[in-house]
């Protein structure tokens, strides 16, 4: 724990996920969120004057919208992550302390799971929902990034239950709820740590794309969905650049901020990568 | 034999996937409330279109498509269709067969992405292994810093900007399209030489956006097998450090890189799809994100299915040839 | 005789945490021509090491602090990197612990010695390697077809005789031997430990073996040295060793052996090694050591000979019978 605290790759990431959301969630005292909405202002102008970032062709405040969609990026990817790393956690568990037939099972629908493209589901799914919502899209998402963490926390039950502590917990009698709560995922924190910056990682990854072909909620602005209409309003051949650079260098840091964490996660988990060349 | 049981097991799984594909394929459309017919009618008659009597056109378009069978009728014809290799109509532009749009888009995007794959994953592995290795000149380190930072962006970000950049800000390379526009593309110099520079920028995206993975994956991986004992047995023979290096870590660690492609497979053409969509590569990305906007429901349904059994078939094939690199294989899974 | 290996004065340290550990702290001994000497220890005793050590095999964080290996007139702790590269496998040679672990895993029995061959530059040409491979394979008790066959298809006590074929592969003046049987079966270790008497004997060589097993080397080497806390502690012809141990540590080792005979009480040391960061001062055992007087807790022991190849540390050495 304390080295996960002083590993600066870590504490950078972190650091600007931070400052990202709460950019997004004090928005409102610094912004006029209204200006956000369809129709607000005088639609096109370049940056400058009452618009420090433009507007876009519909007449929202490019900076107005940019902190708008922030949080709710933020919100789905967070989400997303969260149900996946339970759900994959829960069945991980389930694999690797009952073994056998429940392992069997979980671990070829996690293996097929996999291999189908998550763009492919997520698209067919997006494109027969109605009205797609940040919490459905929160959902969809998870429903497939379960698998990863499934896989991991398995791998680490697996090889923790052969512990000694482990045989003489069992020895005490005590049962194995028990067992896997007090004993057992006190060991799996760091990888329960790497595996939910991966999650969160990987969901917004597919969150973003499905919102760049046009998938995403409707009617609620997010970092992609903004990508999604300025690509639609051709902003990049118009070079209307301020209307799409906003959201990309947005998600850029992001992913950034994803990758740095993760790294400084496995780092931590792994120390002998920080003696190499 | 073991060969043969690991084949079995492989063709197996493969079957699985195909066949989950396959459900979900034809599962999820018709679980979600209203169907393709409403959807596209809605949408005639918002763009102002003449359709009369909706529910007459719309009993006409059930019938034609199929839709108004129960489930299982549907699903059989479905399957049968498949077998004949009939993906079916697109309801967009009837009588165009999701077939023909999808043998029109694929080869586009096959050489796009093999291509692309094929140089991500290569230089991405050598530069992983250079990183771990003593004797790599430091310009090599620098070079490799900010191509992992990039690894992290999704590639159509990255094809965002080089499109901004280098296409339309400087004109080095088209905006948009995989061949001269209006033309068909053909097979002399002038033809080669306009698919190369139409593919460069997107290609540049979806390398220049994965290689960093790669590389850094390989790095852990060579560093971890420096460190086990066949390399001490191999110093302790006095071999000279490059042999050990290459045949005894290289090769080693190069193994589980196989895998993580076969895994990565999926997430490779998530991506790619995108990229097309940006430089308007006509190849199934692009397709896709066509029907997808005008909710044309089978040639979506084609698309993605063919996807999915693609990518199945790509990771059959990746573990056919595994035991080739890895003599440990076919004894049998851990 | 003139030694074939000679080691003076060997520190190795590794880089803790805590603090500089010495895992070797002073270490000399010599090695004769054609004979087998056996390096015993506890864990942590530093005889792996030192083994180690020899070959320049060891990693950062440890590094050779000091000392001299002359093998052939030359120093092996401070020979360039070419020639060390020559010597290794030709002039000395390694049998590893885990056989398991140190053959690479992709290439065949073939390749390994053929990578051995390229690397030294003989024997030249394809029949003239395949003959001698075939030879080497059958000199350890294996078939001539062994060679076409993969790591992980042959059996724990078949890849230690491939490891100890490509360790006599180029006739070595040292073989050194880390605990070349300690992963396998008993009974496949006596056959292996055989093979490689046997093996050393007709090419001449002299063979150091670490092990921890003082049964097995009691039958098997001709010398014996023991090691503690990484101080060479006593060293002598076996028999008198085990008959007349001179230091406290090695009559512990002897005594904790298990006997035919009238059940007795198991008898071991009680406390652990100490630590290699901050050894206790004076003589390393004292804190657990039964004969220990005022004196060892301040004065670390020289050595003393007790016979014309037999030396100890200990500041009761010379005394005949000593009480525990």
């Amino acid at each position: 724990m304390r080295q996960a605290a002083r590993e600066p790759l870590l504490l950078g990431g972190l650091l600007l996920l931070v400052i990202l959301a709460l950019a997004g969630l004090l928005a409102p005292l610094v912004v006029d969120v209204s200006l956000a909405e369809i129709g607000a202002a005088r639609p096109r102008r370049p940056p400058g004057g009452a618009h420090l970032l433009g507007t876009d062709t519909q007449g929202r405040d490019v900076l107005a919208a940019l902190l708008v969609a922030l949080p709710r990026t933020l919100t789905i990817g967070l989400l997303a992550g969260l149900i996946g790393l339970g759900v994959g956690c829960a069945l991980g568990l389930l694999a690797g302390w009952f073994r056998g037939a429940t392992d069997a099972v979980i671990r070829t629908l996690a293996d097929v799971a996999l291999t189908i493209p998550a763009i492919a589901v997520l698209v067919l799914v997006a494109v027969n929902v109605r009205v797609m919502t940040v919490p459905l899209m929160a959902v969809v998402v998870a429903g497939l990034a379960w698998m990863v963490p499934a896989r991991a926390i398995r791998a680490q039950v697996l090889s923790l239950r052969e512990r000694p502590f482990v045989d003489m917990a069992r020895l005490n009698g005590i049962g194995p709820l028990r067992l896997v709560v007090t004993e057992l995922l006190p060991n799996l924190v760091p990888y329960l740590a790497a595996s939910f910056v991966a999650a969160v990682s990987g969901a917004m990854l597919a969150t973003v794309g499905l919102e760049a072909l046009g998938l995403g909620p409707q009617n609620e602005l997010t970092l992609g969905m903004m990508f999604y209409w300025a690509q639609y309003g051709g902003a990049v051949l118009r070079g209307m650049w301020w209307w799409w650079v906003p959201p990309v260098a947005a998600l850029a840091l992001i992913f950034l901020a994803l990758l740095a964490a993760s790294a400084g996660l496995d780092r931590v988990v792994n120390a002998r990568l920080r003696e190499a060349p | 034999m073991a060969t043969a049981r690991y084949l079995l097991a492989r063709l197996g799984m493969a079957a699985l996937v195909v066949a989950l594909a396959l459900v979900i394929n034809f599962a999820i459309p018709r679980l979600m409330p209203g169907d393709a017919v409403e959807a596209q009618l809605a949408q005639l008659s918002a763009g102002g279109g003449q359709v009369g009597d909706v529910q007459a056109v719309a009993a006409a378009m059930r019938a034609r498509f199929g839709l108004d069978q129960p489930a299982t009728a549907q699903f059989a014809a479905w399957l049968g269709g498949l077998a004949r290799l009939d993906l079916g109509v697109s309801v967009v532009n009837y009588p165009q067969t999701v077939g023909s749009i999808v043998t029109g888009a694929l080869p586009w995007t096959l050489g796009l992405l093999g291509a692309a794959t094929l140089i991500s994953f290569t230089l991405g592995t050598t530069l992983g292994g250079l990183l771990a290795w003593r004797g790599t000149p430091r310009w090599v380190v620098v070079v490799a810093l900010p191509l992992v930072t990039l690894s992290a962006v999704p590639y159509f970000i990255l094809g965002v900007v080089l499109l901004a950049v280098f296409a339309l800000g400087l004109g080095w390379f088209p905006a948009a399209g995989g061949f001269a526009f209006g033309e068909a593309p053909t097979a002399d110099l002038r033809g080669i030489g306009l698919l190369l520079w139409h593919a460069a920028l997107p290609a540049l995206s979806i390398v220049l956006a994965s290689m960093g993975l790669w590389a850094v994956g390989m790095r852990g991986m060579v560093i971890s097998v420096l460190g086990d004992d066949h390399i001490a047995l191999a110093e302790a023979k006095g071999l000279p450090p490059r042999r050990i290096f290459l045949a005894y870590g290289l090769r080693v660690a190069m193994l589980p890189q196989f895998t993580a492609l076969a895994l990565q497979l999926g997430t490779l053409v998530s991506g790619a799809i995108l990229v097309e969509v940006i430089f308007a590569y006509p190849g199934l990305g692009f397709r896709l994100y066509q029907a997808i906007q005008q909710k044309d429901l089978f040639v979506v349904q084609g698309i993605v299915l063919l996807l999915s059994v693609s990518i199945a078939v790509a990771m059959l094939l990746l573990e056919l040839l595994y035991p080739l690199v890895d003599p440990r294989v076919t004894a049998g899974r851990a | 005789m003139t030694p074939v290996l000679s080691v003076r004065d060997l520190h190795v340290e590794f880089g803790t945490p805590a603090g500089l550990a010495r895992a070797v702290a002073g270490v000399s001994f010599d090695l004769i021509p054609r004979e087998r000497l056996g390096l015993v220890g506890e864990s942590g005793s530093g005889k792996t090491t030192t083994a180690l050590a020899l070959l320049r095999l060891i990693r950062p964080p440890g590094r050779i602090a000091g000392g001299v290996a002359t093998l052939d007139g030359r120093d092996l702790l401070t020979a360039a990197p070419a020639e060390l590269r020559r010597l290794r496998g030709a002039r000395i040679a390694l049998v590893p612990q885990g056989a398991m672990n140190a053959l690479n895993p992709v290439l065949d029995i073939r390749a390994q010695f053929e990578d051995l061959f390229d690397a030294h530059g003989e024997p030249r040409g394809r029949a003239a390697r395949r003959d001698r491979i075939a030879a080497l394979l059958q000199s350890v008790g294996l078939q001539p077809e062994v060679m076409a066959r993969f790591p992980h298809q042959l059996s724990g006590g078949m890849r230690q005789r491939v490891c100890i074929a490509l360790a006599i592969a180029l006739r070595p003046a040292v073989i050194v031997a880390d605990e070349p049987t300690s992963a396998l079966d008993v009974i496949v270790q006596k056959g292996v430990l055989a093979t490689l008497a046997r093996v050393q004997r007709e090419i001449g060589a002299a063979l150091l073996i670490v092990g921890h097993d003082m049964g097995l080397m009691a039958g098997f080497v001709h010398r014996i040295a023991v090691m503690y806390a990484g101080r060479l502690v006593e060293i002598g012809p076996v028999a008198e060793v085990f008959a007349r141990p001179r230091h406290p540590y090695t009559r512990a080792l002897i005594e904790s052996l298990p006997r035919f005979g009238p059940r007795g009480v198991f008898r071991g040391l009680p406390g652990t090694a100490p630590s290699l960061v901050s050894p206790p001062p004076g003589c390393p055992l004292h804190p657990r050591c039964p004969a220990a007087i005022p004196r060892c807790a301040v004065e670390p022991p020289a050595e003393t000979r007790h016979g014309p190849a037999h030396l100890a540390r200990c500041h009761r050495a010379e005394e005949a019978d000593l009480a525990a």
